[in-house]
């Protein structure tokens, strides 16, 4: 009949096609990459541990996503500013006065623990004063409104701190402690890497803790289920959305020390893409799952490092480091069209999706 | 019982505190000294000096305000305490920077800095003229809370056009050098700012203005609105000729750099007009516009351009409706796997698309088709008929021909009824494809006219700069966009032209504000957001809808996609 044809599914036919020419594609560059064999065995191993760094990095920030979706159902845009104003801060107060004067070297833990305290705070500080005044007033109003307000943010920070610091790279003074390799199962793996990783893995377990041992974990987690309800139980709603802004910043700010040891440099426009790709990380874990953000973290981190090498180079794409971005955002893309409750996660409503 | 009220000291030293907090920043980041270079009044005012005081000077004022009533004295102290401590900040500062080298720390807290906080006066008298200044700047503003308001008003309308005029004196005199001579533009202006005689008689004069309008305005306005002609069809189309009038005879008026200024407000409007159906119409919120810009600006410069990357050698006008197709087809394309998606993981997701081209443009991959970083050069300007459209004043008829196209497109979609199956649809998309609505055609439908008004201005946009770079095409345009598009008025066609003269014209005409631009629009989209959602110029539609909104709670639902969850 004549309505027969407008019953089929068209954009289902689409998508499915995209699909199976997005994984034709990989499966295609890596193998002609493996046949191929650019790298040595050596180099496969750093891009394996580089991603597992950069990972755990992503993991930590999109820990402040996850939280944030969870509780407000609100994409935090300004979440990478949050990331990028504590490291700056600290890198131009705390971590070039240190080096200058020679206590960096001296007693890098120390050190380290000071500059990773104040980032932390300078985090909390710019996350509790955008939460107060461009969410909250807002927290009834329609969910694009509240974006619109976290992009407005967003932009005023990175002006903000470009002004205030300028708009040069600043470069992060590492111990000498940190700097070079040392042997682990055999390999030579750079000290940099090793310490964001644990200090990720740390901060990841303690985050656990809080969120499901203790009594304000437990108010965040109500208040998340259903604000009203909450309410109605004695928990402080605004206290406990501001306890949440607060944690995912803090998060952020040891994000924030961890990206200055791997890059040794930080800049007024470091949050930005991070911030994107730690919010796909978020996605593609199960946006509302601690455990989703740290898987999440991990893959986008794994895919950065290894995708280019792996699968573009074998697709004859010249320079493809250039690319490792596309990566990302394709990924979070895909993630979105195809499954939008991520890996881990309940499935969400189309109405919360 | 006698009434007792004490003075709130907590209140006044904590909206001290906060303008003082305020001052403070737009010190440090550096936009006091940057301002401090443009005059207002010359040798009285500049305008880094009107960005120090805003802060206090507005909260003294809204601090009398919350004064107990009929207690003067109260008001004024408020006044004095907010602006006093609101000047604190700032001394410790100059204190600081004299005795450390803060600089190191922080850039933008210069000597040139110190001079300005202190009137180049030397450190410790020149802490306390700032003092002096702030106490007296917070008791008048404070003071002006007192007047009655047919006082107030007019005053406050004589200070701001003053400070307008003040403002734009740079191209004033440029504009009155050449329509009337050096004479009087000596007069007025000396070098780039107001003389303080004719600044003086600016406020007088419009502060008389507006007195005498406050005392007989409204009457007069009903009257006018009350008589038959200006309800009558021919009414509106004589505005509208006027209107049309002015805006062709536009570039004589402007000169050559106004031109210039003119073609870029009418391009970004352009492009307000197609997100303002995709965003404002469809409820659609596409983070990734700049995307289509890039495509149609790209398309324009492959057909036409002389240079290597040139493929085809087309004229402007030819090339332009190809221009336009590739960017609706890539629209379509764009909008095909997007469908399903709703609010914020639709714009995260065109966010994703518009920086995946961008990164495209500039790889290496691309490289040898559309030259990479180094751009594609050589794109001509178009003809008419054997005449080059060099000049901005000439090509300026060419972007005015676009803006007219996409604002008239734009008006006879929105009473039609796809127009009126996109707002069904932002309203709500369930109930709007039980209404027999397709929703795969009618969003496909937006984001392809959405894209296709973008490409236009894409193409003219490399047409006028005769170059294209990937740097033009950041994620900076769209948020641009956006901003317009909020700032004038959702889903309002009036509302486009004024976001981009807004957001556009003003930082190019006052062009020490390009560094801070994106912290303005941010600050603009957060305030735009909580005092005034519904834009500078909003749509009738919109009005009602916020109206209801306010009445009743988040129920009825005015710029989302989908309710409440």
């Amino acid at each position: 009949m004549l309505g027969s044809w407008r019953d089929i599914d068209w954009i289902g036919i689409v998508l499915w096609i995209l699909r199976a020419i997005i994984i034709v594609m990989v499966i295609w560059g890596t193998i002609a990459t493996i046949i191929d064999n650019p790298y040595t065995y050596r180099q496969w191993i750093d891009f394996i541990i580089f991603g597992i760094a950069q990972g755990s990095m992503y993991a930590l920030i999109a820990i402040g996503y996850t939280l944030v979706y969870g509780v407000l159902f609100m994409i935090n845009f300004a979440h990478g500013e949050f990331f990028m104003s504590g490291i700056m801060t600290a890198t131009v107060f705390i971590a070039t006065p240190m080096a200058a004067s020679g206590f960096l070297d001296a007693q890098p833990i120390l050190a380290l623990l000071i500059i990773g305290l104040v980032a932390v705070i300078v985090s909390i500080s710019v996350a509790l004063l955008t939460e107060r005044v461009a969410y909250r007033p807002l927290r009834k109003a329609p969910r694009l409104v509240p974006l619109i307000t976290a992009i407005g943010a967003s932009f005023f920070w990175q002006h903000y701190f470009r002004g205030l610091y300028g708009s040069q790279v600043i470069p992060f003074p590492v111990p000498d402690v940190l700097r070079g390799t040392i042997l682990i199962f055999g390999t030579q793996v750079l000290k940099s890497q090793i310490i964001v990783i644990v200090v990720a893995v740390i901060m990841l377990i303690g985050l656990n803790f809080f969120i499901l041992r203790t009594r304000t974990g437990k108010a965040i987690r109500a208040v998340a289920e259903d604000k009203d309800t909450a309410a109605l139980m004695g928990i402080d709603v605004d206290r406990s959305v501001a306890i949440t802004f607060a944690t995912g910043a803090a998060m952020a700010g040891v994000a924030g020390l961890l990206y200055a040891l791997v890059y040794t440099q930080v800049h007024w426009y470091m949050g930005f893409i991070p911030g994107i790709k730690a919010f796909t990380a978020a996605v593609l874990g199960g946006i509302g799952s601690i455990p989703g953000a740290a898987i999440g973290g991990l893959l986008i981190g794994l895919f950065e490092s290894l995708g280019p090498a792996l699968f573009l180079e074998g697709l004859g794409i010249p320079a493809p480091h250039q690319l490792k971005d596309v990566i990302a955002f394709t990924m979070l893309i895909l993630v979105l069209i195809f499954r939008p409750q991520g890996i881990i996660g309940e499935r969400l409503s189309e109405k919360k999706a | 019982m006698e009434n007792k009220t004490h003075f709130d000291w907590k209140l006044a030293v904590r909206y001290g505190l906060l303008a003082g907090a305020v001052s403070l920043s737009v010190s440090v980041i550096g936009m006091v000294e940057l301002f401090a270079q443009r005059d207002l009044i010359a040798g009285v005012l500049t305008l880094g000096q009107v960005i120090l005081f805003l802060a206090p000077v507005g909260l003294s004022y809204i601090i009398a305000g919350k004064q107990p009533p009929g207690k003067k004295g109260y008001a004024l102290l408020a006044g004095l305490i907010t602006s006093l401590v609101a000047s604190l900040p700032l001394v410790i500062l100059v204190i600081l920077a004299t005795s450390f080298n803060l600089r190191e720390f922080l850039p933008n807290v210069s000597p040139a800095l110190i001079n300005t906080l202190t009137f180049g006066q030397g450190v410790i008298p020149g802490i306390f003229i700032l003092m002096i200044v702030m106490g007296i700047l917070g008791i008048l503003s404070a003071g002006m809370y007192l007047l009655p308001e047919r006082f107030r008003k007019p005053i406050m309308m004589g200070l701001l056009w003053t400070l307008i005029i003040g403002m734009f004196s740079e191209i004033l005199t440029e504009r009155l050098r050449s329509f009337f001579g050096v004479g009087i533009s000596k007069v007025v202006f000396s070098g780039k700012a107001l003389r303080p005689t004719t600044a003086l008689v600016i406020f007088i004069i419009v502060t008389l203005i507006s007195a005498a309008w406050y005392r007989r305005g409204e009457a007069v306005k009903e009257r006018i609105a009350d008589s038959p002609t200006m309800q009558s069809k021919q009414f509106r189309w004589g505005v509208f000729a006027v209107v049309g009038v002015i805006f062709l005879l536009l570039p004589f008026l402007l000169g050559t750099y106004l031109s210039e200024v003119a073609n870029n407000v009418l391009i970004f409007a352009i492009m307000g007009f197609g997100l303002n159906i995709v965003v404002g119409f469809a409820g659609l919120l596409d983070l990734g516009y700049v995307a289509f810009f890039a495509i149609g600006a790209y398309m324009m410069a492959l057909l036409t351009s002389d240079a290597d990357q040139g493929i085809a050698g087309m004229s402007f006008w030819l090339a332009i409706p190809i221009c336009v197709a590739v960017a609706i087809l890539a629209g379509i394309t764009l909008g095909i796997p997007v469908l399903r998606m709703r609010g914020d993981y639709l714009a995260i997701v065109t966010l994703a698309f518009g920086e995946i081209i961008r990164i495209l443009v500039l790889s290496d991959l691309l490289k040898p088709y559309i030259g990479g970083a180094q751009g594609i050069l050589k794109i001509p300007k178009p003809t008419i008929i054997g005449l080059d459209l060099v000049k901005p004043d000439q090509f300026y008829y060419v972007v005015l021909l676009g803006c007219i196209f996409a604002a008239f497109i734009s008006w006879r979609l929105s009473g039609a009824r796809l127009g009126r199956q996109w707002m069904a649809m932002r309203e709500d998309e369930d109930v709007a494809e039980a209404m027999g609505i397709n929703l795969v055609s009618t969003k496909l439908l937006a984001f392809a006219i959405g894209a296709g008004f973008s490409g236009l201005a894409g193409a003219i946009f490399a047409s006028k700069l005769t170059s294209i770079f990937p740097h033009s095409f950041s994620l900076m345009i769209s948020i641009n966009v956006l901003c317009m598009i909020i700032v004038g008025g959702i889903g309002s066609l009036p509302g486009v032209i004024i976001g981009s003269l807004a957001l556009v014209g003003l930082p190019e005409l006052l062009r020490e504000f390009k560094e801070f631009r994106l912290l303005m629009y941010g600050i603009l989209l957060i305030v735009m957001m909580l005092a005034r959602p519904e834009g500078l110029w909003p749509s009738a539609v919109r009005k009602r809808e916020l109206l209801a909104y306010q009445e009743t709670g988040p129920t009825a639902d005015p710029t989302a996609v989908e309710s409440e969850t």
